[in-house]
């Protein structure tokens, strides 16, 4: 069993449905990492965390790896004893605000009171903000996202911020979505990936290496569909990602058909993307910065040789 | 057969009693067996410190107290000493403490306040007050303190509206979503003479009360000092304002963007906190009260109507010292519980020291061990001082009895 850390729900990332399958791109992450070990993707246990007590279920072991839109900085990536794993998301911090306040950018917010989920970079950048537009403000920092979500459709606060991804997903939370809206400013960079525990380098090797497996799958036109077609293909990269040519799957210490197994599981990195946060999502969220490098955005894997 | 008497070996009075304080009942054995538990507890507090030592290690995470001069990088919407995002961590560190402080103080006030009004309300013979402060305390004491937060959080703000349409009492204080905004003083030259005068105006009071008690209690004299006492509280303040002008002045707050500028804050999240805790805890207070005052033989009341003495005297000087012994114990839990129950401040967003402390200071640096220690060490300090203050007030009153 893979022991995965993910959020408390949030749509399209990690969100339980009523009969308590998980679903949502950090969620297709963990079960990608358990069809390479085990070639058996519901191998996984989700462990829900709140954002305060994500970076010590990892630390002390209660989880193997922490799949929770957690942003990857310094600071984060050099005293947490963990390490980030890739990305597999390019986010930033966004503000929302109901219609009713007659509110079109972020600069009109002075004197604003605004809730935050404690716990997150989203504090800091707040401030950084505010700070550097010379504009006042009011902080109320809740525990859970629920709970803040909560204080800003009770009026408490004028805005919500959060990852803008996050603000689409909560959105559909609320009583009324139409009534809200995403103001256009994005006010900082939040790539969110994996992370993995200190000191076990080859866990950290499979875990990165299942991200760019999804990347890579898409790049070359595998799809969980057409997988079985594909690894029966002669072209060189596909018989090396395949294991047909080579042993790459045994060079990261799993099977020589570790690549079709993440395929076939979850699919590669657009279609889980579509799935839960894009096209095929409630969410309807672009690719934006998370298409693929030679299409505009910025997933780029290295070669899988 | 000539009979000796020898004199008798004295005891070995002092190697006794060492031994009995060293080995209790089994002597040098216990003693013995005492130096190894102590051995033990030593070495399995080293173990346990040098293992996470080295985990922290192996895993190369931060140890050590340096995060508390980093720059913090965040606000925090209340703070009783100034504060803003480039202050250090040890100054969020003193904001969380003082928030936490704040919140602890007022609500115990307010929970003694309403658990001594409902434990008098639950002994009245008036049939419908018993039954109301009854019923208050069992619903009470029997819901979980965490949802009596949430409600009252969120059924306060649910109530009020946005600060544009806020309720507006003469002008000067409001009452919205976003908490009840007040004028906030500002000193005048004539302050530093009206605080004087108000602390000669205490100072009058209290001689004259020790003068009263001493009457009473050499002379036997009952004489009422009441009116001066007023008198000097109210007068001396005013005769300062007359001479030297008003002590301070108010600035009005008025709406200015989304909130009001100007004026001194209070917060909901203050208030639906302090509100359910002391509600809460005066609950468990009332029930305290209850008891002790039914402790005290209710052959005190009669004896003291026998002297010709008023109920409510009887009950002042007669009933309630002798409960005090048996409410203070438990009520000094009470206080402590209140404490501690105010960390779950972090639910309805009110900053307390396990809010910004525990909570965001903890996942920016990820300091888990140091922070979670330093959050239990004020606990426990603060804790501490309590039990020591109601142990102090126990005992004065157990003095007072006389014997």
């Amino acid at each position: 069993m893979v022991s995965c850390g993910v959020s408390q729900g949030l749509p399209g990332f990690s969100s339980p449905d009523d009969k308590g399958n998980w679903t949502g791109l950090d969620v297709d992450v963990c079960r990608a990492i358990a069809a390479a070990i085990f070639n058996d993707p519901t191998k996984v246990k989700f462990v829900p965390l709140s954002a305060k007590d994500r970076f010590t279920a990892l630390q002390s072991g209660e989880i193997d790896v922490l799949s929770r839109n957690t942003t990857w900085t310094l600071s984060r990536d050099t005293s947490l004893g963990a390490n980030f794993t890739g990305v597999t998301y390019y986010d930033g911090q966004g503000f929302i605000v109901k219609k009713a306040l007659k509110v079109n950018s972020a600069l009109e917010l002075n004197s604003a009171s605004v809730c935050v989920q404690t716990g997150t970079t989203t504090e800091q950048n707040l401030a950084d903000y505010f700070k550097g537009n010379n504009m006042k403000y009011e902080v109320i920092a809740f525990a859970t996202a629920d709970e803040t979500v909560k204080a800003y459709e009770s009026g408490r606060c004028d805005v919500f911020t959060t990852d803008v991804s996050g603000l689409y997903a909560e959105r559909l939370k609320f009583s009324n979505p139409a009534d809200h809206v995403v103001l256009p400013e994005v006010i900082s960079k939040e790539p969110l990936g994996p992370m993995v525990r200190h000191g076990d380098d080859q866990w950290f090797d499979i875990v990165k290496w299942t991200l760019f497996a999804m990347v890579s799958a898409e790049e070359m036109g595998v799809t969980q569909k057409n997988a079985d077609e594909m690894a029966k293909s002669d072209k060189p990269e596909l018989k090396r990602a395949f294991g047909t040519d080579g042993n790459l799957g045994e060079q990261l210490g799993l099977t020589k058909d570790w690549f079709g197994r993440i395929i076939k599981a979850v699919g590669n990195y657009g279609e889980t993307f579509d799935r839960n946060v894009g096209a095929g999502s409630k969410l309807q969220i672009g690719r934006g910065l998370n298409n693929l490098w030679n299409k505009g955005g910025l997933q780029y894997a290295p070669p899988i040789r | 057969m000539a009979m000796t008497i020898e004199p008798r070996e004295p005891p070995t009075q002092f190697a006794f009693r060492l031994k009995r304080a060293l080995g209790g009942r089994a002597g040098w054995n216990g003693f013995a067996f005492q130096i190894v538990l102590v051995a033990v507890l030593v070495w399995l507090g080293y173990e346990i410190v040098a293992n996470a030592r080295a985990n922290l290690e192996t895993q190369r995470i931060t140890s050590g107290f340096g995060f508390l001069k980093n720059t913090a990088g965040f606000d925090v919407n209340q703070s009783l000493i100034s504060y803003s995002g480039s202050d250090s961590y040890t100054r969020v560190f003193f904001v969380g403490l003082l928030n936490t402080l704040l919140v602890s103080v007022i609500g115990i006030f307010f929970a003694t306040v309403i658990g001594f009004l409902v434990a008098l309300g639950r002994l009245s013979p008036n049939w419908l007050l018993s039954r109301v402060a009854g019923a208050y305390v069992e619903l009470v004491r029997n819901l979980p303190v965490l949802f009596q937060m949430l409600f009252w959080y969120l059924a306060v703000l649910a109530a009020l509206p946005n600060p544009r349409q806020s309720i507006s009492i003469f002008g000067s204080f409001f009452l919205s979503n976003r908490g009840l905004v007040v004028p906030r003083p500002i000193g005048e030259p004539g302050f530093e003479p009206f605080a004087l005068a108000v602390v000669v105006a205490i100072a009058v009071a209290l001689g004259l009360r020790y003068y009263a008690r001493r009457q009473l209690f050499e002379n036997g004299q009952v004489i009422r000092v009441w009116p001066y006492v007023v008198g000097a509280l109210i007068g001396l303040p005013l005769l300062s304002v007359l001479v030297f002008g008003l002590p301070v002045i108010f600035e009005v707050p008025a709406l200015k963007g989304f909130n009001f500028s100007g004026g001194t804050r209070v917060i909901p999240e203050f208030v639906a906190l302090t509100l359910a805790l002391s509600t809460y805890t005066a609950a468990f207070i009332a029930e305290i009260v209850r008891a002790g005052i039914q402790s005290v033989h209710k052959g005190q009341m009669e004896a003291g109507a026998s002297l010709g003495i008023s109920r409510g005297t009887t009950l002042r000087l007669i009933v309630v010292p002798q409960a005090m012994r048996v409410i203070l114990p438990p009520l000094t839990n009470q206080y402590l519980n209140l404490t501690k129950n105010s960390s779950l401040a972090v639910a309805i967003g009110y900053p307390d020291l396990v809010s910004v402390f525990a909570g965001t200071t903890l996942s920016q640096t990820g300091q888990a061990i140091e922070i979670i220690g330093m959050t239990m060490g004020v606990y426990l300090t603060f804790s501490l001082i309590t039990s020591a203050l109601m142990s102090i007030y126990g005992w004065r009153i157990s003095r007072s009895m006389g014997a």
